[in-house]
């Protein structure tokens, strides 16, 4: 049988605290992305410090990959609990590594021909320096397994260890990964059905949507970044902590979720580019801060990274289920810029967008993620930020301001938007409130300046629709699927799988979620086979749709476990739907529910 | 240097006749005056309530945010910009009540701000309900039986939180309120005047004339003195109530100055036209 060059879909599974994540990411995924391969790596992991059950997915592939698989080829089980949660998973052939001394496993557990490879990995850490080794003894046994460059490792393997803990880590690290190689060379029998091999390198970056978010505050010039710890959030606060000596940042963590909104926008009242970030339930607490930052029309960009809910929820998990809730919140009817980025590059690129279309529009700007997209990991071309404009609307240069004789902080305009000054300029001093106000800023309860006020408000937002991006289409068919942010990955690869079967689709992904895309959501739902996806219980982007065009999106596929979907789930919603169903709900198990 | 003049803006105050926040008022300007803080370099941040709508009052730039949140407010704004002077004026619900977390953790920060907190042991706004500076027994619309709770002692929260100027004035002492105003602007860390104010409308007990018979100016006290501060504002509060300075640390560093990012120039003032990236997105190569 022809081995299986560069399409290999890697799992690693342990308890909590066993380092399993970083020896994933930082070194094997690494490795791939320095032989120039595609990386999409995805963890799950509970809300625990240690133990409980850890499991990392890292999908290779010659070609672009957008996701993970259900699919795995080979497992590196620590436990045993590894192998019996996920060997249902495995394809014909995969192959599983454990430490032969502490596991018992036995073939016929499994419900397919897989090859088991029982590795003294605790024994071969000990020797190589300490039990800690155990992760890159197996990380050697899987390269071994692979035929992959151990040069391109052990680079990989200096590269995350010199600096940090010094050439000793270095040199057992990399004795412990020939001491994994090793072992597999010396006791392998048949050579192992996936292989990877080097290619030309196009791609230069590997981060998570947060890495992806916090590079992007950064270029696009955000210089207050104020927050409260929350999963699946916090990383984006961490990340920019780490840097704000580097490029000049104040990153505060704040006593709660209401400073941390009400001080970004105290900071972007002061003029400068400010954010938040946190999750569903941080945002409840934010949610007057929101109506504040409307209502002065103070510029700010809010990251919420979705968890499930309601209350808790499930803090390490995902779900697309706060998408209404961002829609409304605040009190009365404030308008607001929602984008959803669909992965990393647009993780990047559109948080740069937001920082430019909240000072151009003054009004709050949402970053809405989840814990899919926050916390996967992608190879990506390095960023072309040759284009990237820093605009900030109507913010009034000093000179300006200083000529002004009337200045009116709310001028009602054509386009809703005022000269915005800010403190330390002569000549604009104003006040601005969380009261109705007049155009000069002072409290004012009168009906026809209420009226003119909320219209200038909302006249943003008409403006702001005529300058964000439209939805995308992906690929070409009869055949319409429609998504929403994170989503987008799964959807991609499952188009693949689609067509293998003969079935071509085009693929709609909306990003900009407000200003509301009426017109393309009209066209699209009158298609009355479109299939809309979501990661979660009620659709509920097809309930604003039908909202806002009449029109009812009947076939979907859904899914609300607190995990992602898996593209191999689109694939089979898609079918089973072609087949008649029309609402298919889908779990670890495959299909819980079609009707 | 602006005037008292200058530093009056058109509008007029909506408050009772009689209220405690006119020469509460008054007394910010005259103190904002005599410490010689321009205008445009001045923002006074509010919370909600009738005292926080000060800042339409003063001629510099002001940001009336949500109840509880000035100082949050306050903070973003020293820090995007901290050659600003930074004031918070709020009221007694609103910084003891739902601002009370943010009143705690931004005493110990000790950025160099000032806050005026206009404490009328009643909430007027809402007509009339208590507050938690409320004497304990005290009557109103929301406890009509009386408070339970043991009222919040502001001076000794404050020292206590960490603040490095810590005052109690009185809002019929014009004057002497002004120089504990101007002592506080003059302070290089976080300053804090709980001013005692009667509510002409809802507070029938700490009146006017309650505060006169009760208030005295505090003399021979060691204000670097923390024990004594706290002593001094545990101990009396009754038939004598002392007002003026508590305590005062004079050398302790401030927040802004442990951030060296600004150090050279504020946050405001950073380029951010054509920020380089590329040393950061070695860490994903």
């Amino acid at each position: 049988m022809s081995r299986i060059v560069n399409k290999f879909s890697w799992k690693v599974g342990g308890a909590a605290g066993d380092g399993i994540l970083n020896a994933g990411l930082q070194m094997f995924a690494k490795t791939c992305l320095r032989g120039g391969l595609q990386v999409f790596a995805t963890a799950e992991y509970p809300s625990l410090i240690r133990g409980g059950h850890n499991n990392l997915d890292v999908h290779v592939c010659a070609e672009p990959v957008h996701s993970h698989t259900k699919d795995t080829n080979l497992l590196v089980a620590f436990n045993k609990e590894t192998i019996d949660k996920h060997k249902h998973e495995l394809t014909e052939g995969a192959g599983v590594i454990f430490d032969g001394d502490n596991v018992k496993v036995e073939e016929n557990e499994f419900d397919k021909k897989v090859r088991l490879y029982p590795v003294p990995l605790l024994k071969l850490a000990n020797e190589n320096g300490g039990k800690v080794m155990r992760n890159t003894v197996a990380l050697g046994a899987t390269m071994a397994l692979l035929d992959f460059d151990m040069t391109i490792f052990n680079q990989v393997v200096s590269d995350n260890f010199l600096k940090k803990k010094g050439q000793g880590i270095v040199d057992s690290n990399i004795k412990a990964a020939k001491a994994g190689f090793d072992y597999i060379k010396s006791t392998q029998k048949e050579e192992f059905g996936w292989k990877l091999e080097k290619q030309e390198r196009e791609n230069n970056l590997f981060m998570s949507g947060n890495e992806a978010i916090a590079a992007g505050a950064i270029k696009g010039g955000c210089k207050f970044y104020s927050a409260y710890p929350m999963t699946p959030a916090s990383s984006v606060m961490i990340n920019l902590a780490a840097q704000e000596r580097n490029f000049g940042i104040v990153v505060k963590h704040t006593e709660d979720e209401l400073a941390a909104v009400n001080m970004a926008v105290g900071a972007a009242f002061a003029g400068v580019r400010s954010a938040t970030g946190t999750s569903g339930g941080g945002f409840c607490l934010m949610a007057e801060g929101f109506g504040l930052a409307n209502m002065s029309e103070t510029p700010i960009v809010m990251v919420e990274a979705m968890r499930p809910g309601p209350g808790s929820g499930m803090a390490t998990h995902t779900s697309q289920g706060d998408l209404r809730f961002l829609m409304h919140v605040s009190t009365d009817e404030a308008p607001r810029i929602i984008i959803a980025p669909g992965d990393i590059e647009e993780c990047f690129f559109r948080t740069i967008d937001a920082f430019n279309l909240a000072e151009k529009y003054q009004m709050p700007v949402i970053i809405l993620t989840d814990k899919f997209l926050a916390e996967s990991y992608a190879t990506a071309v390095e960023y072309d930020v040759s284009n990237v404009k820093i605009e900030r609307g109507k913010l009034m240069t000093d000179a300006e301001a200083a000529k002004e004789t009337d200045y009116r902080r709310y001028r009602i305009t054509e386009d809703g938007i005022s000269p915005r000054a800010i403190p330390s300029q002569k000549g604009a001093i104003h006040v601005a409130s969380s009261y109705e106000h007049d155009e000069h800023g002072n409290e004012c309860e009168d009906e026809d300046n209420r009226v003119a006020m909320h219209d200038k408000r909302f006249r943003k937002l008409d403006n702001a629709d005529k300058d964000i991006d439209r939805p995308k289409t992906y690929g070409d068919g009869d055949l319409n699927i429609l998504s929403w942010g994170s989503t987008k990955g799964p959807v991609l690869e499952a188009q693949k799988l689609l067509e293998k079967d003969g079935i071509k689709t085009k693929f709609t992904h909306v990003v900009f979620m407000s200003p509301f895309p009426t017109k393309e959501m009209t066209d699209l739902a009158k298609d009355p086979n479109l299939i809309i996806v979501e990661n979660n219980k009620t659709a509920l982007f097809a309930g604003m749709i039908r909202e806002h065009t009449g029109l009812e999106i009947e076939r979907k596929v859904l899914r609300y476990d607190g995990r992602g979907f898996a593209p191999e789930d689109i694939h089979k919603g898609v079918k089973e739907i072609l087949n008649g169903k029309k609402e298919v709900v889908f779990s670890r198990h495959g299909i819980t529910r079609s009707e | 240097m602006a005037s008292i003049a200058e530093l009056t803006p058109k509008e007029t105050p909506t408050w009772c006749p009689g209220c405690g926040d006119f020469t509460i008022l008054s007394s910010l300007k005259n103190a904002i005056a005599e410490a010689g803080l321009k205008p445009e370099e001045t923002v006074i941040a509010s919370g909600i309530g009738c005292g926080s709508k000060a800042p339409h009052y003063v001629k510099t730039y002001g940001f009336e945010s949500l109840h509880g949140r000035g100082i949050p407010a306050a903070t973003g704004a020293k820090l995007a910009n901290h050659k600003l002077n930074v004031l918070v004026v709020a009221g007694d619900g609103d910084t003891y009540g739902i601002g009370c977390n943010h009143f705690m953790h931004t005493m110990r920060r000790n950025l160099n701000m000032t806050f005026v907190i206009q404490d009328n042991a009643i909430y007027g706004l809402t007509k009339g309900q208590t507050s938690p500076t409320s004497q304990q027994g005290f009557k109103s619309n929301s406890t009509p039986t009386g408070v339970l709770e043991e009222p919040v002692n502001p001076v000794r929260w404050a020292i206590i939180a960490g603040a490095t100027y810590v005052a109690r004035g009185y809002a019929m002492d014009i004057n002497h309120l002004k120089e504990l105003i101007v002592g506080a602007l003059k302070h290089n860390g976080m300053s804090v005047v709980d001013v005692l104010q009667p509510c002409v409308t809802y507070n029938k007990v700490n009146t006017a004339p309650w505060y006169n018979e009760r208030v005295y100016h505090i003399k021979d006290h060691n204000v670097k003195d923390k024990e004594a501060a706290m002593k001094l504002a545990d101990n009396e509060w009754g038939d004598k109530i002392p007002i003026g300075l508590f305590y005062h640390e004079k050398d302790k560093p401030t927040y802004e100055e442990g951030i060296p990012q600004i150090a050279k120039q504020p946050l405001k003032d950073h380029d951010i036209s054509n920020v380089d990236i590329s040393k950061l997105l070695l860490k994903y190569k």
